[in-house]
């Protein structure tokens, strides 16, 4: 596939100054919208997962007219509410240390020198308004005996910063945003669409002005129009086929929002991660994540020797390594999910991997259970251990569990400025869905983070700067009819192909192809192979899949394949972003760039920047530079031995 | 894995179509009804008149059982204790006051409780109008639950009989002119074995009722928590037998003949 | 492993529909309950045949998306279990499996196994929230809450929503459900100014939406993958009965 390199960019949004400053300089810079002119102006937010949840319920206290959309049948189902571990935040409750700043660099440094400054000290500020927030809710933190909050520490951490809510913090955190969501929804301020999949972008002179929809139930094409778009679809982990996301995540908004010219910043960074359920079968269609809070109190070990056999049980201590504890003393068994990740690989592919494949690790917490007493593991991780029970079969209680690293995040994403807008104006992407504050590997428990400040607090502000200067008027006819020209176009032909293979089967051969050629470990030639076989994959696909139904009615075969569909042009790019970054960052891991005990190897002289892609059509997409200049943190080798 | 297909092979009862009828978005709350209109206007108001008029009728029928039991003291004992009902606060207050507000209590309990039973059940059959094909596996086990509906109709129907028969005597064979020591030897004298059948199936089905009403009083009420709910239910189930015991010890002691 | 699957398979909600009989071989004991039905459904596709509709998102038992009765019981005989969450192994060889959707009159038939359960989305809104715009919570240690609330307020609001206690209940009442939301927020401080407001309203939107009383039959919590327990609905009783007093 071949690229161009187009005029490097600039976020011209982020204020200048000390950093500690910037956040509030441009608060106070973004003009406000009177009251009387918010009920004027309609916002669509697409998504209600942790960033769309919290922006349509603020955008809707605002007193702006929000349309809201999801996939699911309530927006409470969002793929956020399945966040297990917990949410970061700066407040230094347990004094032991930690700042805005400590949180600002470990970010910084987690995400492997490959994030903005600006975006993650506002990030590490807002932390502490968040849990406010929740609490305020009603979210049922984890508490101590004297009633003030519990914290847990999590990978790429020396602090205890992760405020949790047992093993569903996700889920408490979303609850608390839909509730919040719902209230605005009787208060008349948003009209919620859910069972609505967003198919493509309204751009109309110049500007983001509505979304093309399809009703699930009934399969009609809907238009729907307003001042601004905000995207708050997720992450696209899903192109791997397996991984931890939901069924339905996908990279269908993003995807169409890029081909009508939305850049796309670093689409290669994908988080896998490191404790997940080993894949049993052929037919598996997802892995399930087992929290990376179970590291604080599991340890991880493989047998000395390749090949052994033996139950666990019957592995003396001498004979078992416990190779992150003697690669990484600092940091143990928590250190980032990256090196995690490729240690377990590494160990997996010396041959000393267990369980079916020899694709597995231990995480014991035999240790744990003879220190704590088994009630106090139960209390702290229990519906963990359930889970990995229903879908095992084993008892994670008397026999270490066996986990192996699964794609689990996209750090990459649409890319957008200070003030979370895309490269089209009125569009807005938040939460995964943008390239968002991680860099190149985000840390445990700062997702959940990154989604609700960007709802809660940072669009809510800066997308007021946007819309002072609505309403922005009628939306060109022609400009509507060509995209749903396009959406009903590729409805029809994917329904009209009536061939021998099934749209799933396609996803299976995609994910594993990505899985190994752009996966944990990615080299040149395997990336070149992935960038020839996938278009004739997608060739094929379009010629033969196999998608039964018509467009009327509810036909979740005719969305899966539409799913698939742009999988495969992501796919693509993102072989592409991985193949053209020479070096290794965080979790992007090529081969031919890593240090002699085989960590990743950055090159800061020619790859410190952001890659955004813009679509290209025909004539292939064109790689626009965002240079990272660090002012406030030194790039060093980041070392957590 | 493989499959074969057989169309329309079992066919379920086919549904009366649910009305697709979507409720409106509600309101905000603030400014709602309260107070009684509210109250026996929702399916918990309703719940909690059921529970109340409930307990009523088990005071009753712990009083009467009580009643009861002094036929064991003899036919002067049992029919002085049925005469001081009737004459109990005379002559400050006129005859047969306590029975008569006893009665007009008990009707209104029942009327109430039928009220509620009544509309509750018609709910709960326009919520599910649909069966499900395969039988449904009772989990909470509740048998004694599922007994409620015409358990109670049961019990209606015999306290009808048991007026005519104890109270009025137009079913008793020595009718409303005999003492009421003699109605009840004669009502359940050996050769009416049937009608002594009838009053124990009765107070079984009063039994089960209560075995489930009394803590699902409590429930409904709102005065179940915790570990509290074992004990109340244990405790329900003592009382449901003390009182099927009670009742059911007076006529079987006629039909064998202790009580004479 | 080798099974019948009979199947309830409905067009859309005005369709009558009817059970259909597949039989599904070689069947893996570690495949998860949809897992299978995908494997079946890939079939049905590839032979022209429309594919079974059903839930399902995350397939980790935590969104609430999923749900069939399976023999009679909601999300199928294992306890605390949603069905992405339900194993083969649990099912004998041979062995015939009746699979229904939820049924209750709120939850309308949208095809096959797919009801509409906006009826829960609408009960919240009646007053499942605390009222605090963004930007306006004190600091999160200026509101202590004592462990056991804060415990007991967390096993509330774990409910996933997933309306299994609907389709279980004779009566079709939401109260497990209503009252998991009341529990949850009226245990906790922050919870209090709106306690008795939210209990009527929740109460009235869910009669509005027809869902039948509770008679205490405790099928609910029986069958609930989270086990909330029939505390709730004395809570929300209690509350209730408060508030309108
Ligand atoms: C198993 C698991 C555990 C995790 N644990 C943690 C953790 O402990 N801590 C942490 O910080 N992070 C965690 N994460 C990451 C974190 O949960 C996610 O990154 C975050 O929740 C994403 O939130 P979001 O709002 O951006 O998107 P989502 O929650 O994914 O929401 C996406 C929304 O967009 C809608 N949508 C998507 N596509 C369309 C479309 N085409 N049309 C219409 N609507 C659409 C969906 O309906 C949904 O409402 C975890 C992730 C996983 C998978
Ligand atoms: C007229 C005939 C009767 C009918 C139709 C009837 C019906 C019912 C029904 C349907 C219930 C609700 C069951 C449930 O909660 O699951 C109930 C509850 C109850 N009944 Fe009756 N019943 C009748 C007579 C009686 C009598 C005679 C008594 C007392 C001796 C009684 C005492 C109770 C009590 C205490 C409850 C519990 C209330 C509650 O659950 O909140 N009932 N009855
Ligand atoms: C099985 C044993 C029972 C016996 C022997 C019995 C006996 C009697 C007698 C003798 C009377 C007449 C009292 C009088 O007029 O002085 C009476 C009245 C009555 N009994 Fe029973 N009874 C029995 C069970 C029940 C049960 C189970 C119920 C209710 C569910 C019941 C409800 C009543 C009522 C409502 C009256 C009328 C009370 C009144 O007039 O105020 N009885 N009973
Ligand atoms: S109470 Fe239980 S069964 Fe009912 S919706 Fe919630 S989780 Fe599902
Ligand atoms: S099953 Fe139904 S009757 Fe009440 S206890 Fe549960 S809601
Ligand atoms: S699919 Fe999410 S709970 Fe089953």
């Amino acid at each position: 596939m071949k690229y161009t390199i187009g005029e490097p960019i600039r976020d011209g949004k982020a204020p200048g100054g000390p950093i500690e400053d910037r956040w509030d300089r441009r608060r106070f810079s973004a003009r406000l919208v009177n009251p009387a002119n918010k009920r004027k102006l309609t916002v669509i937010v697409v998504g209600t997962g942790l960033a769309g949840g919290s922006a349509a319920a603020t955008l809707g206290e605002l007193g702006y007219r929000v349309k809201s959309f999801c996939y699911q049948d309530s927006p409470r189902r969002a793929h956020s509410i399945a966040a297990q571990g917990g949410i970061n935040a700066a407040k230094n409750y347990r004094g032991d240390g930690d700042s805005i700043h400590r949180l600002f660099y470990d970010t910084v440094k987690g995400g492997d020198f490959r994030a903005r400054e600006s975006n993650v000290h506002r990030l590490a500020q807002v932390s502490v308004n968040i849990i406010d927030q929740a609490v305020a809710q009603g979210v049922p933190f984890a508490r101590e005996y004297g009633g003030l909050l519990d914290t847990r520490s999590f990978g790429g951490a020396q602090v205890s910063r992760t405020f949790y809510a047992r093993g569903q913090t996700g889920q408490q955190l979303l609850l608390g945003a839909y509730q919040a969501l719902e209230r605005q929804i009787a208060a008349g301020t948003v009209e919620m669409h859910t069972r609505h999949e967003m198919l493509d972008l309204v751009v109309s002179g110049g500007r983001a002005r509505g979304v093309i929809v399809r009703d699930l139930v009934s399969g009609e094409i809907e238009t729907h129009l307003a001042d601004a778009v905000v995207l708050a679809t997720g992450g696209y982990g899903n192109v791997f086929f397996l991984s931890t996301n939901a069924k339905g995540c996908n990279t269908t908004a993003i995807w169409r929002a890029h081909r009508r010219g939305a850049y796309f910043g670093n689409p290669c960074y994908t988080q896998i991660h490191p404790t997940c359920i080993p894949v049993s079968g052929e037919y598996q269609s997802k892995l399930t994540l087992m929290s990376e809070s179970l590291r604080n109190d599991g340890r991880v070990w493989v047998p000395v020797r390749a090949g052994d056999e033996r139950a666990p049980g019957d592995i003396p201590e001498d004979e078992r390594d416990y190779y992150l504890e003697r690669l990484y003393p600092a940091f143990g068994n928590l250190v980032p999910r990256d090196i995690a990740s490729r240690a377990a690989k590494n160990v997996c592919d010396e041959g000393r991997g267990v369980g079916p494949g020899g694709l597995g690790v231990y995480l014991d917490f035999a240790d744990a259970i003879g220190r704590l007493g088994r009630a106090a593991v139960e209390k702290k991780y229990g519906n963990l251990f359930e889970m990995y029970e229903r879908i095992t079969g084993e008892d994670p209680y008397s026999r270490p569990m066996r986990i192996y690293p699964a794609v689990h995040y996209t750090m990459g994403g649409l890319w957008v400025d200070y003030d979370l807008q895309s490269t089209i104006p009125g569009l807005f992407v938040i939460g995964e869905a943008n390239f968002s504050d991680h860099g190149a590997n985000r840390l445990g428990a700062s997702a959940l983070m990154q989604g609700l400040a960007d709802g809660y607090f940072v669009l809510p502000t800066t997308i007021g700067d946007y819309l002072a200067d609505g309403p922005f008027g009628a939306v060109d006819q022609a400009d509507v009819a060509e995209a749903l020209g396009e959406v009903t176009g590729r409805i029809g032909r994917l329904l009209s192909v009536d061939g021998t293979r099934t749209a799933d089967s396609y996803h299976r051969e995609l994910g594993g192809l990505m899985w190994d050629l752009c996966g944990m470990e990615r080299t040149e030639e395997g990336l070149r192979k992935a960038l020839e076989r996938i278009p004739e994959l997608r060739e094929e696909f379009w010629a033969n899949v196999k998608v039964p139904g018509g467009e009327e009615g509810l036909n979740q075969a005719l969305e899966r394949a539409g799913r698939v569909a742009d999988f495969f042009d992501l796919a693509e790019l993102m072989c592409l972003d991985a193949l053209h970054r020479t070096e290794s960052c965080g979790g992007h891991f090529r081969a031919e760039s890593q240090t002699e005990d085989g960590e990743a190897l950055r090159d800061d002289a020619n790859f410190a920047y952001v890659a955004a892609w813009e679509h290209g059509g025909d004539a292939g997409p064109v790689l626009h530079k965002e240079a990272l200049d660090y002012e406030y943190v030194t790039m060093t080798q980041r070392s957590y031995k | 894995m493989t499959s074969t297909i057989e169309r329309g092979a079992a066919t379920a009862a086919v549904p009366r179509r649910a009305p697709v009828k979507k409720a409106p978005t509600p309101k905000a709350p603030g400014g709602r009804r309260r107070g009684p209109a509210g109250l026996l206007g929702t399916t918990n108001g309703r719940k909690a008149v059921m529970a109340v008029s409930g307990a009523v009728l088990v005071l009753f029928l712990i009083g009467h059982m009580v009643g009861n039991l002094k036929i064991f003291l003899g036919a002067g004992a049992f029919n002085d204790y049925a005469a001081w009902l009737r004459t109990v606060g005379e002559p400050a207050l006129p005859g047969r006051t306590l029975l008569t507000v006893t009665e007009v209590l008990l009707v209104a309990a029942v009327l109430l409780h039928m009220w509620s039973a009544v509309a509750l059940a018609r709910r709960a059959s326009a919520a599910r109008p649909v069966r499900y094909a395969a039988r449904p596996r009772r989990r909470a086990g509740g048998y004694v639950a599922r007994t409620m509906r015409y358990g109670g109709v049961i019990i209606l129907l015999f306290v009808v009989w048991h007026l005519l028969d104890l109270t009025f005597g137009a079913v008793n064979p020595k009718g409303a002119a005999a003492t009421p020591y003699d109605r009840m030897v004669a009502g359940f004298d050996p050769s009416r074995w049937w009608v002594t059948a009838f009053y124990v199936l009765a107070v079984a089905m009063v039994g089960l009722h209560l075995r489930h009403g009394l803590w699902s009083a409590f429930q409904t009420l709102g005065l179940v928590r915790g570990r509290a709910r074992r004990t109340l239910s244990a405790v329900a189930a003592a009382s449901a037998a003390v009182l099927v015991l009670g009742f059911v010890a007076v006529p079987v002691a006629v039909m064998i003949g202790v009580v004479k | 492993m080798n099974l019948t699957l009979k199947v309830w398979r409905q067009n859309g909600p005005d369709d009558r529909g009817r059970m259909v009989t597949y039989r599904v071989e070689d069947v893996s004991p570690d495949m998860s309950f949809l897992e299978m039905l995908d494997v079946l459904n890939e079939r049905l596709i590839l032979d022209g045949d429309d594919p079974i509709a059903f839930d399902h998102d995350c397939r980790e038992g935590i969104c609430g998306m999923c749900g069939m009765v399976i023999n009679g019981v909601a999300h199928g005989e294992q306890r605390a279990t949603t069905t992405c969450q339900l194993h083969m192994r649990h099912f004998a060889d041979g062995a015939t499996i009746t699979i229904e959707p939820w049924r209750a009159a709120p939850f309308p038939v949208v095809k096959d196994l797919v009801v509409d359960r906006g009826a829960f989305d609408r009960i919240i809104q009646a007053g499942g929230f605390i009222s605090v715009p963004a930007g306006s919570a004190p600091d999160a240690h200026s509101i202590p809450v004592k462990k056991e609330d804060a415990d007991d307020a967390f096993d509330a609001a774990t409910c996933i929503g997933c309306g299994a206690c609907v389709a279980a209940c004779p009566n079709g009442s939401a109260s497990l459900f209503t009252a998991a939301k009341i529990t949850h927020l009226g245990l906790l401080p922050q919870g209090q100014p709106e306690r008795d407001a939210r209990a009527v309203a929740m109460i009235e939107q869910m009669d509005a939406e027809g869902f039948g009383g509770c008679t205490n039959t405790g099928e609910c919590t029986a069958v609930c993958p989270k086990g909330i327990s029939l505390d709730t609905i004395s809570r929300m009783n209690r509350d209730y009965l408060k508030a309108v007093k």
